[in-house]
């Protein structure tokens, strides 16, 4: 790999450490983050399908309640690094895959490092703001987020240290029964995300909504923007039906015009 | 009123205080969570109110109290927020209880909107829609998934904070009444269709094991010992097999488990798992030591030749 890709993947991997704790952007996500290290090693296809895959495997990968989710990041820049250095181009993304796993657990345990580092940052801004000191106080914020990116950062450049023929070493001695039972795991474990989507949203309201939706889904003619359009008409005519069984209840005089956000808004 | 002109916000000030709350996580701790971040985002609109000193210390200690809310959903709270101390700077008597009410009053219930709505419901449905272009090797996957994404998420942060900003202390009332819980509702009723959808595509179960292997009749299957030689032999056989005739490929229909199982709707087994790990989860399983698990049986069964 040159020194620029090198560079490049470093860069990717601080940014997707960044958005690992802030959330925003996206660039933490899978889909995201293997495509940009794909772009910079010259291996786009690869990356942009591995990126997919485990999209598709991290959906439901969010913080909720006491159930802590794997750590997308770390997860995403380090099996694309993995893929890129084993050299097997699109055949090595089952194992890629199998070796994110793993690393979404450990980079929780990082995450949760540098979370505790920021309380001491926080004491510090305390002082700070103590003296009205505000250049102080940003200039902390920045050093916290800069912490997160490097988080992801210092593993990447770590696993790019490692020689290229050793990764591709490791992965071609990887027995076919092993690698094959990996992929198919692969197509099972985006069970697990969705699952925690469903035990989170699910009533009994919702769930004639799942029902429909996956009966639909048998026929391969419809596109998932087909699926999402047919299942945002549902949710719009069934809230709107709904508005007019309790409307007859007896409501206040601010819901003729069909738009609530424009009659709360009219109201100021 | 202690001084006779007014400090007002303008709409650039308020644009800074949007775009630093992009980072309102930035400095997240297990002490105080998001406390630093708030104040980082609300920076420039404290430093325009308040040009005295000691107003000021008093504000950045005021604003780095607790605080923890979905981050998106911190912008309504932040429009609000500017809205009161706005007042404050012009001498109205709003003291730093009302303050810090209104902050832990909304960032609760808004929480519990921000979770349904944007990690169970807009970000798999994109991811989903982008991921599947991505596997297919189409590069548009993750453009649009990146751009469509933040276009919705700082829309929504900009006019929530806008709406905040106007409506004032009033909002909590508004958002925690009717308008936020249709969202709520309408967002996972759309989540919970479209996941119905992606379990029956994307969670791929293929049980291997032969269910039966019947001798086919002659004249439904394609007799490749009387076709034509060359290519006239390959025209026809394709025309025998998809050309309205539908002639199977061999002389033994072979009948999978999976066959079977497919007949009684598609996708049955990936909706077994699926309520498998909805107990698990339910069990307090930790979600990692299910993801571990299925891989290790996908490999066991792999092995056995089931799947």
């Amino acid at each position: 790999m040159s020194a620029i890709s090198m560079i490049l993947v470093i860069i990717v991997a601080f940014f997707a450490g960044m958005e690992g704790i802030l959330d925003e952007f996206q660039l933490h996500q899978p889909l995201v983050s293997c495509t940009l290290i794909g772009l910079a090693t010259g291996q786009l296809t690869a990356g942009l399908i591995l990126g997919g895959s485990l999209q598709m495997i991290a959906l439901g990968w969010a913080n909720i309640g006491a159930a802590v989710a794997p750590d997308a990041a770390l997860a995403s820049v380090a099996s694309a690094i993995i893929l890129v250095q084993g050299g097997q181009g699109t055949k090595g993304i089952g194992s890629a895959i199998a070796i994110a796993i793993p690393l979404a657990v450990a980079g929780l345990f990082l995450t949760m490092i540098v979370r505790t580092i920021t309380v001491a940052i926080i004491h510090i801004m305390d002082a700070a703001a103590e003296k009205g000191n505000y250049r102080t106080i940003n200039m902390w914020q920045v050093v916290c987020i800069c912490l997160q990116g490097l988080r992801i950062a210092i593993p990447a450049a770590l696993l790019l240290v490692i020689p290229a023929a050793q990764v591709r070493a490791m992965l071609e001695s990887m027995p076919a029964w092993l690698s094959d039972g990996m992929a198919i795991g692969g197509g099972m474990v985006v069970a697990v995300g969705y699952a925690m989507v469903i035990n989170m949203m699910a009533s009994s309201e919702v769930w004639p909504f799942f029902a429909i939706g996956f009966a639909v889904a048998a026929l391969s003619e419809l596109t998932l923007i087909a699926i999402g359009t047919i299942g945002l008409s549902l949710a719009l005519m069934y809230l709107k039906l709904d508005e007019g069984g309790n409307g007859n209840g007896g409501d206040s005089g601010n819901n003729n015009t069909g738009d609530p956000l424009g009659d709360i808004l009219d109201d100021y | 009123m202690a001084d006779s002109k007014k400090v007002t916000l303008s709409r650039n000030d308020r644009l800074k205080v949007a775009w630093r709350s992009t980072f309102i996580q930035g400095s997240w701790n297990y002490e105080r969570m998001q406390n630093a971040g708030w104040l980082y985002s609300l920076m420039p609109a404290l430093n325009k109110l308040y040009t005295k000193k000691e107003d000021r210390i008093a504000a950045y200690k005021r604003h780095l109290e607790f605080f923890n809310t979905h981050p998106y959903l911190a912008s309504p709270i932040i429009g609000v927020t500017l809205a009161l101390e706005e007042d404050r700077a012009n001498g109205a008597p709003v003291d730093d209880v009302a303050i810090q009410g209104v902050k832990v009053g909304m960032m609760g219930p808004l929480a519990g909107v921000g979770d349904p709505v944007f990690w169970f419901t807009v970000r798999p449905i994109i991811g989903a829609l982008g991921a599947s272009m991505a596997i297919g090797g189409n590069i548009l996957g993750p453009i649009l998934f990146f751009v469509l994404y933040n276009l919705i998420r700082w829309g929504f942060m900009w006019y929530t904070q806008e709406f905040g900003y106007r409506a004032g202390s009033r909002i909590s009332e508004d958002l925690s009444g009717g308008l936020l819980q249709k969202i709520t509702r309408g967002a996972s009723m759309m989540g919970m269709f479209v996941i119905g959808a992606l379990i029956e595509r994307w969670v791929k179960i293929d049980f291997k094991p032969v269910v039966s292997k019947i001798q086919q009749q002659k004249g439904s299957y394609i007799d490749w010992n009387s076709l034509p030689k060359g290519s006239k032999g390959i025209q026809e056989a394709l025309t025998q097999y998809n050309m309205g005739k539908g002639l199977s490929l061999s002389n033994v229909k072979v009948t999978t488990l999976q066959n079977n199982l497919d007949q009684l709707i598609p996708g049955l087994m990936a909706l077994l798992l699926t309520f498998l790990c909805m107990w698990l989860l339910k069990k307090k399983v930790s979600p990692i030591i299910i993801i571990l698990g299925i891989f290790v049986v996908g490999v066991g069964l792999h092995v056995v030749g089931w799947l």
